[in-house]
Formats: structure tokens, C-alpha cells, sequence
């Protein structure tokens, strides 16, 4: 087990280590682990825990976005002045497991898991967030949807080391809600993340646990823009909007729930975000 | 949760709330539990599977284990020098697979190793191969006599028939439906732990573990090592929870046959998804009931049937389907019956004991019936079942007649009168206190409140002409008062209410508990909702005995009739004279020792019309359950519930909150989240990822009324609290949600099974908007 001080010092490490495992804040790797995925011999555990300059993020209110560390826990997104920049992100982190998993879990860990029920990677896809990669070979920027490639799948490679995350800072709601079978501490049966950008007048909703990666939906965000800068009576979208949601979603039967309830519940979330947003607007105005 | 009146602490009696002598250890987490307990030169054992619900094992080669570094022994069916079955009613499951596997999850081989890691490896290195088998999962099938036996003795375990009165009468009204109550876990936290050390000669071994019934699992223990039971001792591991979950051997005659090979201490823990697979759960079972009533809504018959699923092997499967088909008329009246019911076995995960054991099932199928036919006489719930609320002296439909207090009436009268939540619809601000909680999913105006009751009736402690009894001893030494049994404190706090009980008897407070083994006789089980009544029983007659003894001492030396003497609070007093002595003056220097056996009346076994005395006594509780439904997501938020339940007496109130509170949660979890899913025989969901049981945050206030009316039968009036608050709140939250989703889908379907998952709500409103 090394703890690395240093980013560069991290990526040493991974190109030095044939055989390596990355732990973060460890609630997705250690449930591996303890699930018999046992550590192979000559393993070496990097972690990334000492390592300041992936613990913080930064805000950088000319370019207009925020860049968060990877190993930047949930409890610290849920704290103010995060919450008033990336309220999506935020609402995402609070449905996060419970205040010990928030404590420790990162949303760099969230991102490299690549869970389709993933809380934090909705959020960020629903953002258009960015990726920063980097290796001992060099650097690389992907937008966090190219970084998955299906259910627990990115395209990493082992020697490459998320860094942060930047996401934009834009005016205008933004919304994530969930459905699990209990009221905490829960992997979501559908989610969905909302991000209105009053300025360019765009809407962007992704979806979470209805497909083998986090979901965007064109043909809803087209009918949310036409509502929300449009003027198109709600009436008449709200069951076109759902439809659509309900078009772009790919779910599966499994044990958590059935494919027809998780395709029902996405509809019924997207629509009830929009409510939210023309609520908040009104608020506003 | 509920704001608990204590009168002025003076000595820790009965009626007192005194803080548990485990509590301390328990909160600061110096607690040992069996996990926790270790032993100079112990090594590790661990258990290889089955990964098929049905296979023939074709070769077994554990020489690959063998080779391994650390490895001590790897031991299969044919190390088992004793009987390899064991069951609690029937010898049916064996130690390791022998020729067949039957679950998924079946032991076929243990290992001991140096550690851990090192028997995983072992496991890893044990080569089986299997011809795999079809299952046998459909339990209609398995009634079906055309369908080939997946075990010796049968795929029926029990097949029992109630027949009443006139069953062809037809009522002015009647009401049918079909439930489906899904397979839930104990749960318990501490998980399965041993730790066996066999005795230096190797003829003999101590076995240290978290279980219900020591002198059960001594008796199975013994049979599967072929030792006599002297050879073989327990003693009860620090236990965290229990629920009916360790009335089964798991791991107990493993770790003793690998001490015994090995010749050392063998510590043993099942980790979570094992002990999803090493012990026993509640039977998931379809139930079909019909109701027929006059038209004032009096039942005048009813038929019902039921499936239990029992898994694999037998357990007490024939136990939990006789309390299942004898609850069929819950607290109600009815005067002809016809019921039939099944427990087969098929290659799911065994079933057995869970708290409730088969009244869960039947209760909720009552209860769902009773609203039913409210509706269809147009009646409100709760007068339904007040019109129909059976008293002390009715007949049940098994001819046995209910002797126990029976206040029923009052229990549905006062749970009516709790208040309501002040709560506004959709709760407060805090998300928690939504439909989806901390999802932000549900928004006030997608939120429609509900309320539902639901009564039930739970026979306490074992039937069917068992010979159930409970042992204690207690020892007076200058002072000092000892109290031995066996009884399995397993979390409810017997330890807490057995020295309470000596000291209101003895009039001395320096009590202490010795050591929980099988170096005194039996104690029975804890399960059942027995132990207070029978252990206590037990502890009360030798406290008694031995007070006897000192009084009669006393009465001697003063020269006076023994009968002059009793013990009030504190003191020795001279009824007659007035003289009184402080009894720790009284016992100084004198030393008593006393054991007592406590037996419940004598019950017996149902005949094939279901016909007879087979329970013993009956405890009543009724529920209301208050939720907020999101019902386009088919979400629940459970806000209140409210319970009045018939305890006899509160010697111990905080632990009878502690029950209710707990029980409470259990029924919840049943109501809305709780199921073990298996998909062609194989568990999906064996984790607490994936198998969800209720937090804090689903974890509804319980607003308490404790029935104390004095029960005559029982040693010290009070009735068993453990079972009846898991047994009615489950129906209550589903009655609940039921009525929310008819306010804003009158032409729902009803929900007609456990737990309610979100997708079942949004299919009942489905064709109705
Ligand atoms: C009880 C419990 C509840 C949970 N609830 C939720 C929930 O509600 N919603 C949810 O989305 N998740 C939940 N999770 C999953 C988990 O907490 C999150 O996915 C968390 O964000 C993982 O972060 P971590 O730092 O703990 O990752 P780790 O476990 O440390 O790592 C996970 C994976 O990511 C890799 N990794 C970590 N950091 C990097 C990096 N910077 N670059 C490249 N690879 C990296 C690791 O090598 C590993 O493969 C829960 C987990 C538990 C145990």
C-alpha cells in the first residue's frame, strides 16, 4: 500500500506497479473486495487519499466553471458555497448512501465505477462535465459521457489517473431526483438529472439506471426547451415529454425492479423536474 | 421514540425500567460476541457450497485443498461419524451434501486453516463436479403427488386439514382473494459465530455460540459426532439478534468436527451473504381465503388454503404451517371453517422459524380479507372487527378454547383513540419525511394520505403436545444471589427481567446472572414469545423456593408458624407481630440453593379434522398505521403507527417498548422493502446492497398503549411481547396504503401482496386512470 503525495507522484506509481489497485475514499472497492475479488499477489494499493490537490475544488468565475478534484468526497459537495454552483451536483451528493459513505466516497470513484445507478455521474452527464486524465504518457480531456462505455466499463486505461472534473457554471434550475425503495441509503431504480441553461435557452436531462450507461435525451430536451423558452402550453408537452423520456430509456428487469416500473418512473421524475424549474422560474420572476 | 414515564427509581424490581447489565459493553462496543471470541492456537474454519439449487455430486476431490500450505483438514460427508442429518422436528438436512445437493448454498465441505485467507484458497481448491438437476420450484408441483421426490422423506412435509361447524354454509355476503407473501430474513446483525475447542483427549468438545437453544443444539450436535450429549457442551456466544434465525444448526457441527480433527480451537463467522444461505427464513407463502358474513357483516364461514414454500429441508416447517392454518380466523369469531394447508419442501433456500412464525402470513391474509368484507357490507373497518372481536372463553375452529384474557375490543378501541400525526400530508420540510426521502423524489402535491388497521391474535409459546419447559437455579450466599439458566439471551434483555424477578421476591438487590450453558437443564427455546413466561416462571419458583427456605429458617429459630413470614419489599416481616428484619441481615451467613423446572399446561396434537387443545395461551395486539403515498411512483412513507397491545403486565416497560418499537420495524420492513429473491433457485439479492431493511429514516414514530390486564395462567401475569407487534403491523401499513391509492384511484386494483414494491402500486392503478 503506497499513499502517494503528490498527482505526479500517483502516476509514478500506477506506471511502476504492473499490478495496482486504486482505492479512493474505498465504499465501491472494498464491497469488491469483500465480495471475494480478492487482492492478487505482489498487489499494490495506491491510494489517494494524501494527495491535497485532488481533495478540493476550484472556482474559476471568469471561465466561468468549477473544477472539481477527483477524490472530492460527497459531504464536501453538499456543503455551502458548492450548493449555490452546481446544485445538481449537490442534490445528487445528498442522496448518496448515508453520512459515513458521504464522508468517504469521492466523486472521482463515482465516475471510474461507472455504475448506470450512479448518482453523481447523472449529474455530471446531465452538466456535459469534462474529465481530466492524466498518465506518466501525458494528459487527455474527455467529456465524462465518452469516459463510460457501459454498465461498470470506462475506457481507462490502468496506468491513468481521473484528476478532476470541470464542470460549467450556467444560470438557471437545476434538479436531480431519484427512486429507491427506501428514504436513504438506497441505489437508485431511475434517476434523473435536469440542468436549464437560461442563456443559451438549452435544456439538458440525463437519465440514471434505465440504460448500460448514463442517458441523454435529445428528443426530451427539445420538448423541455420548447416549454421553458418556447411558450409551448405545459399541458400538451408534459405527456410528450414524458413519452420521450420514456422512448430514450433502455432498462432492464432485474432484481431491484422491473424494466416497464423504471421506464414509468423516469417519465414521471422528468416531468415532475420541469414542474420544479417552472415553479422556481415563478419564484424568480 | 415514545416519551417513557418512569415512576422515581428506587430498586430495580419488576415494573422498573433498570439499565441492562449488557448495556454498557453494547454501547461502548466492549461487548464480545460470539465473533469476538478466540483461543490460544485457534485456526479457522470455513464452508464450500453448493452453487446449484439441484445436483448430483458425480466427484468430490479435495486433494488440491489438502496440498495447500496452512491447510489443517478438509472434511466432507464421509468425516461425519455420527448421523450427517439434523433437524428440529425431523433428521432430514444433512451435515455436508451427501450424493445430492438440494439449495443453493448447501454445505458440501469445511475446511481449517492457518487463516482466513487460507481456507478461501482451500475452498477455491475443492473440486466438485455436479450433474446438474432440474429444480423444483413451483410448490404447487411439489403437492402434486405425480412429481418426483426431491428428498426421501417426501415433498410434502405437511399437509393439514381444519374442519368446523357446517363449512357449506354461504353468507349473505362473501369475499374472496389470493395472497402473496414474499420470503423475509431475520437479519439479525451479529452474524453466524463459533468457536469450538475439543477437550485434550479428543473426547470431548466446548462449543461457544450465538444460538436460540443451547440443549437443542447440544442434542443435534451430539447425534452428528456420534458422542453422548455429556461430551458435548455450550455455551452461549455473545448474541446480536436471533428473530427464529438460529433455531437451526448453521455452522454449529462443522466447527465442532473440525476442532475434533484438528485437535485445536476452531473459530468460525459466516459473512453476510453466507448467512443469507446458512440459515433458515421465513416461508414465503399464497394464501386463498373466503369470507362469508351475514349481512350485518358476522362471519358465518370461512374457507381458506394455504401454500408454504419450506425450501429444501423440513426445519420447522410443519410447526409454522399448523400456527399458520390454526390463526386462519385471526381475533374473530366464526362458527364453521374449512382450511387446508400445505408445507412442501422445494429446492429454495430452507425456511423456518421467523418471528411471527406463519401468524405473519396468516394475519395478513386476514386482515385483508376483514377490510374486504367491510367494504362489501359497506362497514367501516374498524366496526367490522369489533362486531366479530372474539372474548375469553370463545371456540376457536380448532375446538380449543380461548382461556387467556382476550381483550381485544379493547385493544382496537385504544389503538383508535392514539392520537393522529400532527404532521401535515407530505411531512415537513425534511425530505426524509417523503415518499423517496433523501431522492427528492415526491413533491407535496403528489402525495395522498392513507390510514389502516389491522388486529391480530399470536400463540405464545410451543404446541401441539410438546414437552416445553424451562430450568433455573438460584443461589443465596450471604447475601449474594446467583441465578443460573440456560435461557439464550439473545438482545430482548431475559438477563435484565430474571434479576428484576429476584429481587421483588427475595428482597435483595446484589443479583447477578452466572454463566449461559448447558451446565443446568434446558431453558426451552427462545422464540416463540416464551422466555419471560416460561424461563421467568422458572427463575420465580426457585427465587420462591429458596425465600421459602429462609423463611422457614427464620420461623423456626423465632419459634412461630412459617406462614407468619413474608418478605415485603426489603424485609423479612412477622405478619402477626409486627417484627421485621432487613432480609440482608437475615440471610447473613446462611446459604440456599434451589432449582426449579416451569411447564405451561399440556397441549395436543391436531387431529386430522384439525381438532384440539394444541396451543397453550394467546397475546392480542391491533395496529393503525397512518403513510403517505406518492402513488404515480408507488412510493410509501410510513408516518405513524399506532399500537394497544395486550401484555398482561409490564415488568419491564422499557423493554416492552424496546419489543413493540423493534417488531414494529420488522412488520415495515415486511410491508414495503424486505424480500429475498430468488430467480431459478438462486438468491439475487444476498447483501444488505440489495436487501433492504428499513433505517431511521423510513422508521416511523410508534405511539404506545400497553394493555396490562393480568394474565392468570402466567407465572407472574405478564404474556410474551416479542411476536404480536410484527404480526398486524404489516396488514395496518398495506390496509394504509390501500386506502390512499383508492382516494386517487377508486377503481384500483387492491394490493394483495408483500411487500408492496413500487412497481405492484403503479400496476394496481395501471388500467384505472
Ligand atoms: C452503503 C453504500 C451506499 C452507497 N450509496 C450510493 C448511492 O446512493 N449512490 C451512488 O452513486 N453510489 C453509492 N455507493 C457507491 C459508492 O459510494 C460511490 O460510487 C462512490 O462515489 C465511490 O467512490 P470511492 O471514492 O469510495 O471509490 P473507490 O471505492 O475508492 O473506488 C472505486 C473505483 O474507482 C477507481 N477510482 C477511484 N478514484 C479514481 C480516480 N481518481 N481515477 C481513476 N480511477 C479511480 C478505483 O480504482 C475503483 O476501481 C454506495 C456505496 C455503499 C458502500
Amino acid at each position: 500500500m503506497i499513499s502517494p503525495q503528490t498527482v505526479d507522484d500517483a502516476l509514478d506509481a500506477l506506471s511502476d506497479t504492473p499490478v495496482h489497485r486504486l482505492l479512493a475514499g474505498g465504499t465501491d472497492e472494498m464491497v469488491k473486495l469483500n465480495h471475494g475479488a480478492q487482492l492478487r499477489q505482489f498487489e499494490t494499493v495506491i491510494s489517494l487519499s494524501r494527495i491535497p490537490e485532488l481533495s478540493m475544488w476550484t472556482l474559476d468565475t471568469a471561465g466561468r466553471q468549477i473544477t472539481i478534484g477527483a477524490a472530492v468526497s460527497w459531504s464536501q459537495l453538499t456543503e455551502a458555497p458548492f450548493v449555490e454552483h452546481v446544485p445538481v451536483l449537490a442534490q445528487a451528493a445528498r442522496t448518496v448512501g448515508s453520512p459515513q459513505i458521504r464522508n468517504a466516497g469521492t466523486i472521482g470513484g463515482n465516475v471510474a465505477t461507472a455504475s448506470p445507478a450512479g448518482d453523481g455521474l447523472c449529474a455530471l452527464v446531465a452538466l456535459d462535465a469534462m474529465a481530466t486524465v492524466r498518465s506518466t504518457r501525458g494528459t487527455r480531456r474527455v467529456r465524462v459521457a465518452e469516459l463510460t462505455t457501459g454498465p461498470k466499463r470506462t475506457n481507462l486505461e490502468p496506468d491513468e489517473l481521473i484528476v478532476s472534473l470541470d464542470v460549467p457554471l450556467t444560470h438557471g434550475f437545476q434538479g436531480y431526483t431519484k427512486v429507491g425503495v427506501r428514504n436513504a441509503m438506497v441505489i437508485s431504480l431511475a434517476g434523473v438529472a435536469l440542468v436549464v441553461d437560461d442563456d443559451r435557452q438549452s435544456v439538458s436531462f440525463a437519465l440514471g439506471s434505465v440504460g448500460p450507461t448514463i442517458l441523454r435525451s435529445p428528443a426530451a430536451e427539445t420538448v423541455a426547451a420548447n416549454v421553458l423558452f418556447g411558450g409551448t402550453h405545459l399541458g400538451d408537452a408534459m405527456s410528450q415529454l414524458a413519452a420521450a423520456i420514456r422512448k430514450t430509456a433502455r432498462p432492464i428487469d432485474d432484481h431491484r425492479s422491473t424494466a416497464a416500473y423504471r421506464r414509468h418512473a423516469v417519465g414521471v421524475l422528468a416531468t415532475r423536474l420541469i414542474e420544479r424549474a417552472l415553479i422556481s422560474r415563478g419564484a424568480s420572476q | 421514540m415514545t416519551d417513557l414515564q418512569l415512576p422515581p427509581r428506587q430498586r430495580d424490581v419488576l415494573g422498573t425500567s433498570p439499565t441492562r447489565p449488557d448495556a454498557p459493553a453494547k454501547v461502548s462496543g466492549a461487548f464480545a460476541f460470539s465473533s469476538d471470541l478466540t483461543a490460544d492456537g485457534a485456526v479457522w474454519g470455513a464452508t464450500l457450497r453448493s452453487p446449484h439449487p439441484h445436483a448430483r455430486i458425480v466427484a468430490l476431490d479435495v486433494s488440491g485443498a489438502l496440498a495447500i500450505d496452512g491447510v489443517r483438514a478438509v472434511i466432507t460427508a464421509a468425516d461425519v461419524p455420527g448421523r450427517n442429518a439434523y433437524g428440529l422436528i425431523e433428521s432430514d438436512q444433512p451435515v455436508f451434501a451427501d450424493g445430492i445437493v438440494r439449495f443453493v448454498g448447501e454445505p458440501v465441505a469445511a475446511v481449517a486453516a492457518a487463516d482466513p485467507t487460507t481456507c478461501q484458497r482451500a475452498l477455491d481448491a475443492i473440486v466438485v463436479t455436479y450433474d446438474v438437476l432440474p429444480p423444483l420450484l413451483d410448490p404447487e408441483a411439489a403437492i402434486d403427488p405425480g412429481t418426483a421426490s426431491i428428498h426421501p422423506h417426501g415433498n410434502v412435509v405437511r399437509h393439514q386439514r381444519i374442519v368446523t361447524g357446517d363449512p357449506s354454509v354461504v353468507g349473505d355476503v362473501v369475499v374472496e382473494g389470493e395472497y402473496e407473501i414474499g420470503m423475509q430474513d431475520q437479519a439479525f446483525l451479529g452474524l453466524e459465530a463459533a468457536l469450538a475447542i475439543p477437550d485434550p483427549d479428543g473426547s470431548g468438545v466446548e462449543l461457544h455460540v450465538a444460538t436460540q437453544w443451547l440443549h437443542e443444539d447440544r442434542q443435534q450436535i451430539a447425534a452428528c459426532l456420534g458422542l453422548p450429549e455429556a461430551s458435548v457442551r455450550l455455551v452461549l456466544g455473545g448474541v446480536g439478534g436471533a428473530f427464529g434465525g438460529r433455531e437451526d444448526i448453521s455452522l454449529q457441527v462443522h466447527a465442532c468436527l473440525l476442532a475434533l480433527r484438528v485437535g485445536r480451537p476452531v473459530r468460525m463467522h459466516y459473512s453476510r451473504t453466507e448467512s443469507f444461505l446458512g440459515h433458515v427464513h421465513r416461508h414465503p407463502a399464497r394464501i386463498w381465503m373466503r369470507h362469508h358474513a351475514d349481512r350485518h357483516g358476522t362471519l358465518v364461514n370461512i374457507e381458506a388454503r394455504f401454500v408454504f414454500d419450506g425450501g429444501a429441508y423440513a426445519s420447522t416447517s410443519s410447526a409454522v404451517l399448523i400456527n399458520a392454518v390454526t390463526h386462519t380466523q385471526g381475533p374473530y369469531r366464526c362458527p364453521n371453517a374449512v382450511v387446508d394447508g400445505y408445507a412442501v419442501r422445494t429446492n429454495h433456500l430452507p425456511c423456518g422459524a421467523m418471528r411471527g412464525f406463519g401468524v405473519v402470513q396468516a394475519c395478513f391474509a386476514h386482515e385483508s380479507q376483514m377490510d374486504r368484507l367491510a367494504a362489501a357490507c359497506g362497514i367501516d373497518p374498524l366496526d367490522i372487527r369489533r362486531r366479530n372481536a372474539m372474548v375469553t372463553g370463545d371456540v376457536l375452529i380448532t375446538g380449543q378454547p380461548v382461556t387467556s384474557v382476550a381483550p381485544v375490543l379493547r385493544c382496537i378501541d385504544e389503538t383508535e383513540a392514539l392520537p393522529l400525526p400532527t404532521q401535515p400530508v407530505g411531512g415537513d420540510d425534511h425530505p426524509f419525511g417523503r415518499p423517496g426521502g433523501a431522492g427528492l423524489t415526491s413533491d407535496a402535491g403528489n402525495i395522498v394520505r392513507g390510514i389502516g388497521y389491522a388486529v391480530s391474535i399470536k400463540n405464545l409459546m410451543y404446541s401441539e403436545g410438546f414437552d416445553d419447559f424451562s430450568t433455573a437455579r438460584c443461589t443465596v450466599d450471604d447475601g449474594q444471589v446467583a441465578l443460573k439458566y440456560a435461557t439464550a439471551e439473545v438482545g430482548q434483555g431475559f438477563v435484565t427481567i430474571a434479576e428484576q424477578i429476584a429481587r421483588s421476591i427475595l428482597g435483595l438487590d446484589e443479583v447477578s446472572s452466572e454463566t449461559i450453558d448447558t451446565t443446568v437443564g434446558s431453558a426451552g427455546s427462545t422464540s416463540a414469545s416464551r422466555q419471560t413466561w416460561m424461563s421467568g416462571g422458572a427463575v420465580e419458583g426457585a427465587c420462591r423456593a429458596v425465600r421459602d427456605r429462609l423463611l422457614s429458617d427464620i420461623a423456626s429459630e423465632r419459634g412461630v408458624e412459617p406462614g407468619r413470614l413474608e418478605v415485603h419489599d426489603c424485609d423479612v416481616v412477622d405478619v402477626v407481630d409486627g417484627w421485621r428484619q432487613p432480609v440482608r441481615e437475615a440471610v447473613r451467613g446462611r446459604s440456599f440453593s434451589e432449582e426449579f423446572i416451569h411447564r405451561h399446561r399440556p397441549t395436543v396434537r391436531l387431529n386430522d379434522l384439525g381438532q384440539g387443545e394444541c396451543h397453550t395461551a394467546f397475546a392480542f395486539a391491533a395496529h393503525r398505521a397512518v403513510v403517505d403515498v406518492d402513488v404515480d411512483l408507488g412510493l410509501v412513507k410510513v408516518v405513524q403507527i399506532a399500537t394497544a397491545q395486550d401484555i398482561g403486565r409490564a415488568l419491564n416497560p422499557m423493554s416492552v417498548i424496546g419489543q413493540i418499537e423493534g417488531g414494529v420495524a420488522q412488520g415495515l420492513g415486511l410491508a414495503v422493502m424486505e424480500e429475498i429473491v430468488q430467480v431459478d433457485g438462486v438468491i439475487r439479492n444476498p447483501s444488505f446492497t440489495d436487501y433492504l431493511l428499513p433505517t431511521i429514516a423510513d422508521m416511523p414514530p410508534v405511539e404506545i398503549a400497553m394493555i396490562e390486564e393480568y394474565e392468570p395462567e402466567s407465572p407472574l401475569g405478564a404474556k410474551g411481547v416479542g411476536e404480536p407487534p410484527t404480526i398486524s403491523s404489516t396488514p395496518a401499513i398495506v390496509a394504509a396504503i390501500r386506502d390512499a391509492i383508492s382516494q386517487a384511484y377508486p377503481m384500483a386494483r387492491p394490493l394483495t401482496r408483500v411487500p408492496v414494491r413500487p412497481h405492484d402500486i403503479v400496476d394496481a392503478i395501471s388500467n384505472s386512470r
